[in-house]
Order: structure tokens, then C-alpha cells, then sequence
């Protein structure tokens, strides 16, 4: 009763700001179309794997999780996946750089166009190319067939396009005065790079960072015929899963799949948490 | 207010992604067009026997839509509501698969070719000139041989690989034991373990390993593509059968195709690819790609079968290939531990 009393005196300002807030006409339809979007596309299917891996219950969930062979091949891929980001950080960001920054390199624009074919190639394709490149017959004499080596090589060829992509532009519209600024007020070159360059990278780094690693946590093709698929050793999740489907165990494949998700979420996460952090700190 | 102009919105979209979905799967005005699913290695034979068909009378004029894939994922595609008169796959539990879900009559393989369109045997293929010198099963257990082998776990056709192997003991009066410790010792060999039979022979032809347990039909139909490579028929090997049927609600075209499929004219189409026929007296001459074209399919010394040799294909399905408990999937699930 009190509040009703008080509340002709109050000012209004709220109300302007929940004006504010409202949609116009083009942006509801906005909203509606890109939440009806994500809902066909992401959230409705990730919900039917979680509730497929489900309906075999928890005990079945959990055999089929911490079977042995699964168990090596989670360990397989996602280590890979993980070591192979960490390149893809170091080596995208550098090639980003030769492809912005280095003016004298002639070879900048064949290379700006190549850096795209691991997209363009059918991942099959991709693999045929390897096997023949680096298997038993290779003419570079060099022999990673049916090797770890040659997962490892698959998920590099696959996610190299990422971090370049998501660097590049930011680094083209970077301000050189900034640079230029530091370095005149005597910071070298390390400096400027850490300090100046680097905190607004960071988020471009991150975004093509976790592209690469959910990238290689699913590739198939391009290694399935280079690796061998030999289980403990070579076998990635993708074919423990595609294993399972053949085998009519929808509820196994979906459990492997499901741990695959979880496990992209939270280094999805991790990788956003520690760019802020760096942004920050920078 | 907010909240209906978002509904609002989402249901604009909605119909507008609806309605575009809509439309197509326009259906044949007057012709037949007959929707064949598949498993990959028939589709060149299948396309000659078609061909020959459509020179009949009661083939003239119909028109086919083809769909070839691996033969599981081309099953459940059926089952998750693919179109499809007449399916033919590597095993015969793709084919049960749809029995179960009430698309094919359950007398589907109550005829005298008991549901089978075409068939073939394990071979051991190697390079050309037999440099390993390879005669038989007992050579690939041998120290240095490098086996590659579509995964039985993973591809429901490669059974029949693994299944040759063990018969080749079981079948020569040893015991399940010995068969296990034959097949362990034949895993340790394999040094990779494709997908499909069509990823093995691939990286196989890329240069992987000394011997490829294959399919004959696919070792003659990479011939005729031109690959390099030689094969040896062991002295006990598997007949690899095909099963082929008509879904219930298929028109009379499809049956009537299907009586082609098995005719001998419809066989000897599949004689030249490769396949073995399945009826007597099929002219079997000139098979191009064969070891010898004008004796293409030599009688193995002792030819086993899924019916004489290991009771049905769910029975052995169960007791080799289980996911968890399968004798064979146990071995290979080891093969990878002893290294």
C-alpha cells in the first residue's frame, strides 16, 4: 500500500528506458528469425543426442563411456585436437601476420589464396592427398601411415585455415599509431608486441583457437584413410561412433558424442576465459 | 507486448521456413520410375542390368532413381523414410532391419534364391607379381606380412573377411580356441582397418600394406579400372551373398525387375563385373579383369557358407561381432593393447 502511495512522485525514468528497450518491428523479426534458426540448426539436434544418449540409462551411458577402446580413443582426439591448437595459435598468427604485415613477400597473394583449399577440399579428398603424399608410397620419402603422427598431421591440415581467418582482418584494421607511439617512447619491439598488439588479437586469436579445436574433436575424413584406425592406438572418436552406428547402438554412438560435446563446451569456455583474461592484463 | 511480437515473429518465420519447404517430390506423370537403394560395389552392375532391362518389354520405358552408399547407412536411410522399390545390400541384416520395421514382407527369402541377387568370395589380394609370395591363410600370419582389412567391428561387409579366416580353422577341424588364437595372431598383422571395404582397397592401393582381404568382384572391378594388383583364392574362403528384396509397397515393375535381376541375363550383367552368379549355367566367358577372362570364377577347394558354416547371419552376428561380448570384436579390440 505504501509503494501505491509513493508512486505517483516517482519520476518516469524507468519507463523511457524500458522504451528504449523495446523491439521495433525489424528486429523482433530479427530475433525471431535467428532464435528460430539456432533452434533448427544447433539447439533442437544437440538436444536429441544429449536425449538419445540418455535412453539407454546412466549404467549403460557410463559402460559405454569408460569402455577401454572409447576410453583411448577420446584420449587420442582430444589431446591431438588440443596440441594441434596450440600450433594453430602460434603458426596462424604468424602467417596472419606474413600475409598483413610483411610487404615484401611476393608470394603474399598466392598464399592469401591457398590458406582457404583445407575448406574447400572434400575432407575424403583432403585424405586420399595425404596418403599419397605422406603413406608408403610417398615421393617426399615421408612414411606417418597408420601412425599417431598421421592423426595429428589430418587435424593440422583440416584446422589450418582458423586462427589465420579470424586474425587477419583484426590485424589489418589495427591502428599503427598505437605501435608507432610505444615505440617512439622507447618500448621495443617485444614490448609493443606483447602489450600493445597482442590484448587486441587476443579475442580473434580465441575465436579461431576454439573453431580449430572443435574443428578436430570431428574430423573423419581426412584421416580415415591415412590413420589406419587401428584401436587403442589410432582410432579417433568419430570412428569409434560411426562403430556404433553400424553396430545399431544409437544410444552408444550418442553417449561418445555427447562426452565429444561437453568436452568442446568447457575448452570453448576455457578458451573465452583466459582471452579475457589476457585482454585485460594487456 | 514484447513477448507477442517475438511469438509473433517466430511464427512469421516459421511459415515462411515451412513454405519453402514445401514443393518438389514432383512424382512421375504415366512413366514408372523405380527408386533403387543400394550399397556402393553393384552400382556399375546394376546400371548394365538395367540397361538390359529397359531393351525388354516389360522393362521398356521405366525409369530409375539410384541411391549407392555404404550398405548400413543406406539401410537405416530406408528405414528413416528414403524412397526405395527394390534395395540391395552386402549382409542380409541390412535387408532384416527393414523386415523389422514392416517395409519388406517377411517371406522376403522364402524363394529358391533365398532373398540372394549376387555373390562373390574372399580373396587375398597383393601386389602385383605376389612379391610376399602369398598361397594361402597360413601366410599372413607370417612375421613381417602387413595385413590391411575393412574393420568387421565398424563395417557390416567386412565380416565376411573375418569370417573367411575363422572358417579357415573351424571349418578345417580345429577348434573355436584355435580359430581365436589364429585370428589374434592375424590381427597383430593388420596395420590398418578402413571404414568400408571401399576405404581398404583405397588406402591399400595407396601403398598400405602387403595384403588386402578383399572381395573378388572388388578386385576384378579395380582391374577393370586399371589398379595394379594381383589376388590369391585360398583354399577354404567364405561365398559372400547379397541380398536383394522388394519393399512392400513397391509397384509390379519392381517384382518384375526383380525376376530380371535373377535371370541369367540379368546374372551374366553381374558376371561381368565381377560378381559370381548365383544360378548354374550362366555364360561366364570374357569376364574383362579376371585372373583368367574365360575361367573367371575357379571353384575354391572348400567354399563355406553362412547357412552350412555358421548357422545365420544374427547368430553369428551375436556371437563374433556383439559390441561388447563378440568374439571377434574382443580380438581386435586386444590386437591394438599388445602393442
Amino acid at each position: 500500500m505504501t509503494s501505491a502511495t509513493l508512486a505517483p512522485d516517482r519520476p518516469a525514468p524507468r519507463r523511457t528506458v524500458r522504451s528504449g528497450r523495446r523491439l521495433t518491428r525489424a528486429s523482433g523479426l530479427g530475433l525471431g528469425v535467428a532464435m528460430l534458426w539456432f533452434s533448427l540448426l544447433v539447439l533442437i539436434p544437440l538436444t536429441a543426442v544429449v536425449v538419445t544418449a540418455s535412453d539407454g540409462g546412466w549404467a549403460e551411458f557410463w559402460a559405454t563411456v569408460t569402455n577401454q577402446q572409447t576410453l583411448a580413443a577420446i584420449e587420442l582426439t582430444v589431446g591431438t585436437a588440443f596440441l594441434v591448437t596450440l600450433i594453430n595459435i602460434v603458426m596462424g598468427t604468424t602467417i596472419a601476420w606474413v600475409l598483413v604485415r610483411d610487404d615484401r613477400f611476393v608470394g603474399r597473394r598466392v598464399l592469401e589464396v591457398l590458406i582457404d583449399i583445407p575448406f574447400a577440399l572434400p575432407t575424403i579428398v583432403a585424405g586420399l592427398v595425404l596418403l599419397s603424399l605422406y603413406g608408403p608410397d610417398s615421393p617426399l620419402g615421408v612414411n606417418i601411415a597408420n601412425t599417431r603422427v598421421a592423426v595429428f598431421f589430418a587435424f593440422l591440415f583440416v584446422t589450418l585455415p582458423f586462427v589465420v581467418r579470424t586474425v587477419q582482418p583484426v590485424l589489418a584494421e589495427l591502428d599503427r599509431e598505437a605501435e608507432e607511439a610505444a615505440a617512439s617512447l622507447g618500448a621495443s619491439r617485444f614490448t609493443v608486441f606483447r602489450r600493445i598488439i597482442l590484448p587486441s588479437l587476443t579475442p580473434a586469436i580465441a575465436a579461431g583457437a576454439a573453431l580449430s579445436f572443435a574443428r578436430g574433436v570431428s574430423e573423419y575424413g581426412s584421416l580415415v584413410l591415412l590413420s589406419g584406425n587401428l584401436p587403442m592406438r589410432t582410432e579417433v572418436t568419430s570412428v569409434r561412433i560411426l562403430s556404433s552406428i553400424e553396430n545399431d547402438n544409437l544410444e552408444g554412438a550418442a553417449a561418445v558424442a555427447a562426452v565429444l560435446l561437453v568436452i568442446s563446451f568447457v575448452v570453448i569456455v576455457a578458451v573465452d576465459v583466459i582471452q579475457r583474461r589476457v585482454v585485460r592484463r594487456g | 507486448m514484447n513477448r507477442t511480437r517475438v511469438a509473433g515473429a517466430l511464427a512469421l518465420a516459421a511459415t515462411l521456413a515451412l513454405s519453402a519447404c514445401g514443393g518438389g517430390g514432383a512424382s512421375g506423370e504415366g512413366t514408372t520410375t523405380l527408386s533403387i537403394v543400394g550399397y556402393a560395389v553393384p552400382e556399375a552392375a546394376n546400371k548394365a542390368i538395367i540397361a538390359e532391362w529397359n531393351k525388354t518389354d516389360e522393362g521398356r520405358g521405366v525409369r530409375f532413381q539410384t541411391s549407392y552408399g555404404a550398405s548400413g547407412d543406406q539401410s537405416r536411410a530406408v528405414v528413416a523414410g528414403l524412397k526405395a522399390d527394390y534395395v540391395h545390400f552386402s549382409v542380409s541384416s541390412d535387408v532384416t532391419r527393414l523386415v523389422d520395421e514392416g517395409l519388406v514382407d517377411q517371406n522376403w527369402d522364402d524363394g529358391p534364391n533365398k532373398g540372394i541377387v549376387s555373390s562373390s568370395i574372399v580373396v587375398l589380394a597383393v601386389r602385383d607379381g605376389n612379391p610376399k609370395n602369398i598361397q594361402g591363410w597360413d601366410d599372413l600370419v607370417k612375421p613381417g606380412v602387413q595385413i590391411v582389412t575393412p574393420n568387421p567391428a565398424s563395417s557390416g561387409a567386412a565380416r565376411w573377411n573375418a569370417l573367411a579366416a575363422w572358417g579357415h580353422i573351424s571349418a578345417n577341424g580345429g577348434t573355436d580356441a584355435q580359430a581365436q588364437e589364429y585370428l589374434t595372431k592375424l590381427f597383430a598383422n593388420v596395420v590398418s582397418l578402413p571404414n568400408s571395404g571401399r576405404d581398404a582397397t583405397t588406402a591399400f592401393l595407396g601403398g598400405t600394406g602387403d595384403v588386402l582381404l578383399a572381395y573378388e568382384n572388388e578386385t576384378i572391378l579395380a582391374t577393370q579400372n586399371g589398379e595394379k594388383l594381383d589376388w590369391v583364392i585360398p583354399s577354404t574362403t567364405i561365398l559372400i551373398e547379397n541380398p536383394g528384396a522388394i519393399l512392400k509397397n513397391a509397384g509390379p515393375k519392381a517384382q518384375s525387375f526383380l525376376n530380371f535381376v535373377l535371370s541369367p541375363a540379368g546374372q551374366r550383367q553381374f558376371a561381368l563385373k565381377g560378381f559370381r552368379p548365383i544360378v548354374e549355367g550362366i555364360d561366364t566367358k570374357g569376364v574383362e579383369g579376371a585372373l583368367d577372362p574365360n575361367n573367371p570364377f575357379p571353384a575354391p577347394q572348400k567354399l563355406l557358407t553362412v547357412s552350412k558354416d555358421f548357422e545365420s547371419w544374427s547368430a553369428l552376428s551375436k556371437k563374433y561381432f556383439d559390441e561388447k561380448e563378440g568374439i571377434i570384436v574382443k580380438i581386435i579390440a586386444a590386437s591394438g593393447k599388445a602393442k
